[in-house]
């Protein structure tokens, strides 16, 4: 019932404008991938080739092994929720979720039925007759997600559905919605510009910029491992240092810039690029004294709690800025904003990464 | 069209297309190519149609500027066609129509825009309504029966004892064309307000408030802030005021005395009772052409575009 | 200050529509008034004969059926082309588009004679180069009529559904092609049930502009009349205050479709006001 998806070498020109540059993916059958992008990174644009409303300029989309070259919309093994839900406001919920199902001739009685069933699977049951305008923007969600389930597609392809929703909510909706995924086993396909979201609900992530994508990984390689400076600095915060890169042994290089010398992980793929050390904050230890190695001295400047942890800045020699991440545990020593310490990180937890996989 | 195509299909686009050419070329663009076309050729009885005679020729047009009269415009006496003296007269008091509608209407327009409280607006609005859906040939024909001689307005006033004698309004006291004033101001006062109040309502109350705060009088605020947001509606309800009043053929002829003349009067002269239908062609043009004139001043003189007055 | 502006503001609109009215009344008084003149003043006694005259009119209830069929026609006619022509300015944008507009508004802002006359003239020089100068449809009557008034009649349907069509989300369309319908269903389902409230208006408006109009008609027609066609001549020929009963029926007629109107609106707005506090509840309850 669930369908692969592969897309081979495509790309998509608006114009002059490249929206999508080559991109190759192989999205397995029953998997919750994820497109995640800055707004106009192209990631919409793949959505809509995949579903029909834009050939790409180049290359083939395989849904199930089959080119659907020429495929139009509606006669795709794919559904779209929408960024807005598009749910059809004239009509009742139950006609909404059917809606699919009559224009294929279904009788009335096998449409109402099988709209009660997809309510009670998206946790709604009762809401048949209501009108669209009389429900809340997280049981519209879910209307969206039975009505796009209705046609029984091969793949559910998901734009950004969450983005409308208060942030309570939205984080309940990732859970559900990643149980409707596994409940089905349908192949979802999720865009969105949140990477908590991202990381949270996917099987994989495809991290894109630019038109270009950038890695494909799990969420915690995509987090632990990003290939390049820009998937680093998407996904979450760092400390960056710049400087020349010394001779690579055993996985290891050593750096040296303006504000020491570091020694940090490099993979064989970016050896002989331009590249910078990222640290992120919760890997940067703060300390009165210099440790052995990867230390930097910096001032405290201010000191903000974030509940769970205590966030640290600082500036280092030469402006720099610095941040760490203090566990608010009780034991750990929170330095004061004026105060002089150290920032150290362990070797295997920094990256020497080259910048963005952009064209020119 | 790549949009239309996407979004409805071929077979829906065609059909679109189809209805939309039908009525550009049959119903518009044709029939007034056919009326300049007609207007160059004399008018012949059958016999002699496409005869030796039908031949291209201004001579309708030049009709015009037949039969000069003596008339006087404010005391001071000239010579002119009768046609181009009602010509004028009609463009003329057209105006004049068109500046007392802005007048009785603006206030009110900013009255149901600004100041009435939003919840009874659709009713005052209904309220509004319901004598623009009675007929225009009713309307003219409710100011016949006020303004007869032995009519309700002068028992009123002989009543109130403001008058011994029933004034001939028809025959007007300024001009003659007194009656056809009134009358046309009646008719058409709503198609002034509307636009206006259209305009008004897109105004955000903030920025009244703002210059009130900022000590403008009133008189000022709306000179400065409500009447250049109004603009677009005020020149879309001069346009079509001025349009239908110089176009007006029913009011004239029920309410206007034998001295007042309107132009589309004697194009119906021309073209039912003479069965001239070229010369009727003719003048028609010369009316057309000056409405568009008309239309294009406002533009300028308004600084709006066509789809700010035609909504 | 306030208070004080609303006050005059509230004045003024009740002098205003007493400006508005007052004509009205005077006119169906005088269908009361046993006098042979249609008048109010002098009062010569109450009376029901002017109704018992028009309704024994053969030509007044001839041009009223020829009204109605007239109007009816236009409806059909301009209701659909008028409802294509927004559709299409819809999805085309910049110099075609203004032109197509320019070209479709004209006729609104161009006098109704002029529509008339060139109406008739096309027609006739049609069926002269055709030869069929006798053929009915090339000579003057209720058939032009109708065209005429379609050609601008037409226009305000076009901009009634044109500004229903801005508040419509395309998304919808593409919702409805991914889940499998064809553009004859995304038409019949979708869009169309969104503008209907706009057709429906529109519809209306064609409707009585077209009973209403009397400059294209007056051009057009031959021997069959309008109903206002019909009042003018009783008019100009020296009238009887059986117009007068024509008058207060009609304006009858426009008070009970306004009252209609006015609770229908008031119901759908309370409805639509449950439905949104509705959502609001179940918004909460679910935060909580």
């Amino acid at each position: 019932m669930s369908a692969g998806i592969d897309l081979e070498n495509v790309c998509c020109d608006f114009g002059t404008f490249r929206a999508v540059d080559n991109a190759n993916v192989s999205i397995k059958p029953g998997e919750f991938f994820s497109f995640l992008g800055p707004s106009g990174c192209g990631k919409t644009t793949i959505l809509r080739m995949v579903s029909g409303f834009i050939e790409p300029t180049e290359g083939a989309i395989k849904i199930g092994g089959k080119d659907v070259k020429g495929t139009r919309p509606n006669q795709r093994p794919t559904a779209l929720i929408f960024q807005n839900l598009a749910l059809f406001p004239l009509m009742p919920i139950w006609e909404n979720i059917s809606f699919g199902l009559e224009v294929r001739g279904v009788d009335k009685a096998t449409r109402r039925a099988r709209a009660e069933e997809l309510l009670k699977l998206v946790d709604l049951p009762g809401a048949a007759d209501k009108m669209v305008s009389q429900l809340s923007g997280g049981q519209k969600q879910r209307v969206a997600i039975a009505r796009a389930l209705a046609v029984e597609p091969s793949v559910m392809l998901l734009d950004e559905p969450l983005s409308a929703l208060d942030l309570k909510l939205r984080q309940h909706m990732r859970a559900e919605l990643r149980a409707i995924q596994k409940r089905t086993g349908v192949t979802f396909i999720y865009i969105t510009h949140d990477q908590g979201e991202a990381l949270a609900m996917s099987d994989r992530v495809g991290v894109m910029s630019q038109g270009r994508i950038q890695q494909i990984a799990a969420p915690r390689d995509i987090y632990d491992n990003p290939v390049n400076g820009f998937v680093a600095s998407f996904v979450g915060e760092n400390n960056i240092f710049e400087g020349d890169v010394g001779a690579v042994s055993g996985g290891m290089a050593g750096m040296t810039g303006a504000h020491g010398s570091f020694r940090a992980k490099v993979s064989p793929e970016a050896q002989g690029k331009a590249l910078k050390l990222y640290v992120r904050p919760e890997h940067t230890v703060l300390s009165k004294t210099k440790a052995a190695e990867n230390s930097v001295e910096m001032e405290v400047t201010e000191v903000a709690f974030e509940g769970a942890f205590i966030s640290v800045h600082g500036v280092a020699a030469g402006g720099k800025r610095l941040s760490a991440e203090v566990k608010n545990d009780g034991v750990t020593v929170v330095p004061g904003v004026g105060e002089k310490v150290f920032a150290s990180f362990d070797a295997a937890r920094a990256l020497l990464l080259p910048d963005a996989n952009v064209r020119g | 069209m790549q949009d239309l195509l996407r979004r409805y299909g071929t077979g829906l686009t065609t059909i679109f297309c189809l209805m939309v050419a039908f009525w550009i070329l049959v119903l518009i663009v044709l029939p007034n190519f056919s009326m300049l076309f007609e207007s160059f050729f004399p008018y012949l009885p059958v016999s002699e149609l496409d005869g030796p005679k039908d031949v291209f020729t201004l001579q309708n047009y030049e009709k015009v500027l037949a039969n000069p009269i003596e008339t006087n415009w404010f005391g001071i006496p000239i010579t002119i066609p009768i046609h181009v003296s009602t010509f004028v007269d009609t463009v003329f008091f057209s105006a004049l129509v068109t500046f007392m509608t802005l007048v009785l209407a603006y206030p009110l327009a900013y009255f149901l825009a600004k100041v009435a409280s939003p919840k009874s607006i659709p009713t005052l609005l209904l309220l509004l309504f319901i004598p623009m859906w009675v007929s225009e040939a009713l309307r003219a024909f409710a100011w016949y029966i006020i303004l007869t001689f032995n009519g309700p307005l002068n028992a009123l006033l002989k009543g109130l004892g403001l008058i011994d004698q029933g004034i001939r309004w028809q025959n007007g006291i300024f001009t003659s064309y007194d009656a056809i004033v009134i009358v046309l101001t009646y008719c058409y006062v709503l198609f002034m307000l509307f636009p206006i109040y259209t305009a008004i309502t897109s105004l955000d109350t903030n920025q009244i408030e703002a210059a009130e705060d900022l000590g403008s009088p009133w008189w000022r605020t709306h000179w400065r802030v409500i009447i250049p947001h109004a603009k677009p509606g005020i020149a879309s309800g001069c346009v079509m005021v001025f349009m239908l009043s110089a176009g007006s053929l029913l009011v004239p002829t029920v309410v206007g005395s034998t001295k007042a003349n309107w132009f589309p009067q004697t194009i119906y002269t021309w073209f039912n009772d003479a069965l001239d239908w070229n010369t009727g062609a003719a003048y028609s043009m010369i009316f057309l052409l000056v409405c568009i004139m008309f239309v294009i001043l406002a533009m300028r003189v308004f600084k709006v575009k066509l789809s700010d007055i035609a909504k | 200050m306030i208070r004080n502006r609303a006050f005059l503001g509230q004045l003024y609109f009740t002098l205003f529509i007493l400006y508005l009215l007052v004509p009205l009344v005077v006119m169906a008084g005088a269908a009361f008034n046993d006098s042979k003149l249609p008048t109010v003043a002098p009062w010569k006694g109450f009376t029901w004969r002017w109704f018992g005259e028009l309704w024994a009119d053969e030509v007044m209830w001839g041009a009223f059926l020829n009204s109605i069929l007239v109007a009816l026609a236009v409806v059909a006619l301009a209701v659909p082309i008028g409802t294509a022509a927004a559709i299409v300015l819809n999805s085309i944008s910049g110099k075609v588009r203004a032109t197509l507009y320019g070209f479709m508004v004209a006729p609104v802002l161009a006098p109704g004679l002029v529509i008339g006359i060139s109406t008739v003239l096309f027609w006739n020089q049609l069926g002269h180069t055709f030869g069929a100068d006798e053929f009915f449809f090339f000579g003057r009557g209720l058939h032009l009529a109708t065209l005429g008034q379609v050609s601008y009649i037409a226009a305000y349907v076009m901009l009634l559904v044109l500004a229903r069509l801005q508040s419509f989300d395309p998304g919808l369309e593409e919702a409805a092609l991914d889940l499998g319908a064809n553009h004859g269903q995304v038409l019949r389902r979708i869009l169309l049930p969104h503008l209907y409230p706009a057709i429906a208006a529109s519809a209306a408006i064609a409707f009585f502009q077209s009973i209403e109009n009397f400059n294209v008609t007056l051009f057009t027609k031959a021997n069959d009349t309008t109903l206002t066609v019909y009042v003018f001549s009783q008019v100009r020929a020296g009238i009887t205050p059986k117009i007068n009963a024509l008058a207060f029926l009609l304006i009858l007629l426009t008070l009970i479709l306004a009252l209609v109107y006015e609770m229908n609106r008031q119901r759908k707005a309370k409805i639509e006001a449950a439905r949104e506090a509705e959502a609001r509840r179940a918004e909460e309850a679910m935060l909580l």
